[in-house]
């Protein structure tokens, strides 16, 4: 369940559109719900969100499964989405996808141990002058080295203590 | 250096806040159109400017405007597509984050072209920080009697909202788009009927690009006339262009029409030549799914003509000699690049992004995918590349939405240009796991046939 003001935040959307178009707030209303309940969106959860919008549960099922962004099975703390598309793969992101495996002893799509690391490959994320790049959270880390992904990792693990 | 139209006042400190951008001549064309012109006449000045659609398609702003359906009592919407997502652009991520009151400048101005007092952002989910800095800049230009009710006394009203996407490229599509914002997939619709008719909740929709929107506020302060002065022909102003892969300063340029592409990449003012020291192998100058262009045909046009960045410069040729503008994400490849590798990333990324209406594109993107993913490990035979040939040929024109177009001209072009490179690699196996095909004849001059002797 949403706290008081994560529901004021969810009416705040629904008024940006016609009456009877609330279901327009679908896709805002997903990414709240995705922060608010650990980074991913169970089956629970989009249930929860369709009956807030009210609407049908597999009006909710079919969004969340089409955009890559939304996280249909659980994830780590801190998720690497590291960009491997063509201007990124030029300046070396196939290097820092292999150096993240290597340190963090994980494969594409998988979580650490300890829960606190995943790490995915995406694609184009708009941040092809500054490559290699990744998306961390709600930010991008570009100008990718392996020094600057050690501190990166460093900078999380601080973070979780 | 070369005249700015959007980036004048990129450089002044504070511009992304509201005081300094006003205090620098900022919302002056909104003033002027607001208050001294009808929507007509604003029509009419973005119809003499020339402007052309930034986002890719290259469609007469003023013209697309004009098919707005005007049915009484029905509200009609703005949308600004800022899900840019095509690979190598990154130019309105920059607009947005430094200079968001341009846009929103140039949104008013629009939805008071169009008759709309709703307008909404759609920005893609990964600029996840973007929204704030809009949101912001939202609120200073309510504050300021620009949004709202009764802007400035004049009896229109507008509210600007921001909707963030959720990571699909197909969403920059317009009818996708639409769809997403209604809270669906996002599938796009069979034109017609078009969005100027039947958008947003079924009423008469416009969708522009970000850069498109943000041109209106110049073009106003200046006069359509002038607009069109900048550029070359029918490719009028100025152009954002984003430039990555193996240059020497990737990032975000402005540019007039009328400069070389030689310019553009070896300047210092731009691209500040190749990284490394290493030598042009090859080009995509419009975003990834133009055609690529070897350095040789990419630097002069196949009538030996030095090739410019225009619209109608680069398409010199069609799809045999030449590429397109697109949306400007200009991608250099440097000698040490292989095509295949790089094709093959740009069919992984169409694969993943198909959203799987049209089969042709849903099935032709994997297969073509997996094909290139066996030449790149050495597991091709020769028959694959005519095999690659064959199915974009079936996919191009036989889809609902451009994304199969696109998804089929970058595999065409690399074809077309490099086919004894796909051949190296699949009489190579060995070898073209460790290393490159290299620069080969790409950058040699092109032999131009001499013109008969009378």
């Amino acid at each position: 369940m949403f706290s008081e003001e994560k529901l004021n935040k969810v009416k705040e959307i629904i008024a940006r559109y016609p009456a009877g178009k609330q279901k327009s707030a679908l896709i805002p209303v997903l990414h709240l719900a995705q922060e608010e309940f650990g980074g991913w969106l169970s089956a629970e959860t989009m249930d929860y969100v369709a009956s807030l919008l009210q609407i049908k549960p597999i009006e909710v099922y079919e969004v969340a499964t089409f955009y890559s962004m939304f996280n249909l099975k659980p994830v780590g703390k801190y998720v690497f989405e590291v960009c491997q598309t063509g201007p990124c793969m030029l300046r070396g992101s196939d290097n820092i996808i292999d150096y993240i495996k290597k340190k963090l002893d994980i494969g594409v799509g998988e979580t650490t141990k300890d829960g606190l690391f995943t790490l995915k490959t995406v694609e184009c994320l708009g941040a092809c002058g500054y490559a290699p790049m990744m998306q961390l959270g709600k930010h991008f880390r570009e100008h990718l080295t392996p020094e600057k992904v050690d501190a990166i990792i460093e900078e999380c693990r601080v973070k979780a203590n | 250096m070369g005249r700015k139209l959007l980036f004048d006042k990129a450089h002044i400190e504070g511009i992304r806040y509201y005081d300094v951008y006003r205090a620098n001549g900022g919302y002056g064309s909104a003033e002027k159109a607001l208050r001294s012109m009808t929507p007509d006449q604003v029509l009419d000045e973005v119809k003499k400017s020339g402007l052309r659609g930034r986002g890719g398609a290259g469609f007469p702003t003023g013209m697309k405007w004009s098919f707005i359906a005007k049915p009484e009592g029905v509200p009609r919407y703005l949308v600004c597509n800022a899900d840019e997502s095509e690979p190598g652009t990154f130019k309105d991520r920059y607009l947005m984050e430094f200079i968001p009151h341009l846009l929103i400048e140039g949104l008013l101005i629009s939805s008071y072209t169009l008759g709309c007092n709703s307008c909404y952002i759609y920005i893609r989910g990964e600029y996840a920080w973007i929204p704030d800095i809009l949101e912001q800049a939202i609120a200073e230009a309510k504050k300021n009697g620009w949004l709202g009710k009764n802007i400035q006394g004049t009896g229109f009203d507008l509210e600007i909202y921001v909707q963030r996407g959720a990571g699909a490229y197909i969403c920059g599509e317009e009818t996708a788009l639409i769809e997403s914002l209604e809270g669906k997939r996002g599938n796009p619709r069979i034109k017609p009927p078009f969005p100027a008719v039947k958008g947003l909740w079924d009423c008469p929709t416009v969708v522009n690009n970000v850069e498109t929107l943000a041109a209106v506020v110049p073009i106003l302060r200046i006069g359509g006339e002038e607009y069109s002065k900048y550029g070359i022909g029918k490719s009028t102003g100025t152009k954002l262009i984003s430039a990555c892969g193996n240059i020497n300063k990737p990032g975000v340029y402005e540019i007039e029409m009328n400069i070389s592409v030689e310019e553009f990449i070896y300047s210092d003012e731009y691209c500040g030549g190749i990284a490394n020291g290493k030598r042009l192998k090859a080009c995509i100058p419009g975003g990834s799914s133009v055609p690529i262009l070897p350095a040789n045909l990419l630097l002069k046009t196949a009538k030996g003509e030095p090739r410019m960045m225009t619209y109608e410069s680069l398409a010199d040729g069609g799809f045999a000699t030449g590429t397109m503008l697109g949306s400007g994400g200009f991608i250099v490849l440097d000698e040490d690049q292989c095509i295949v590798k790089n094709t093959l990333t740009f069919a992984r990324f169409y694969h993943h992004e198909s959203c799987g209406q049209c089969s042709p594109c849903r099935e032709g993107t994997g297969w073509m995918k997996r094909v290139l993913q066996n030449i790149e490990n050495g597991k091709g035979k020769m028959s694959d590349i005519d095999l690659l040939w064959d199915i974009q040929r079936k996919i191009e024109g036989n889809t609902i939405c451009p994304l199969g177009d696109a998804a089929a001209w970058p595999v065409a072009a690399a074809i077309r240009h490099f086919r004894d490179e796909f051949e190296w690699h699949v009489l190579h196996p060995e070898e073209a796991t460790k290393r490159n095909y290299g620069l080969a004849h790409y950058a040699d001059p092109l032999q131009i046939a001499a013109p008969a002797a009378v």
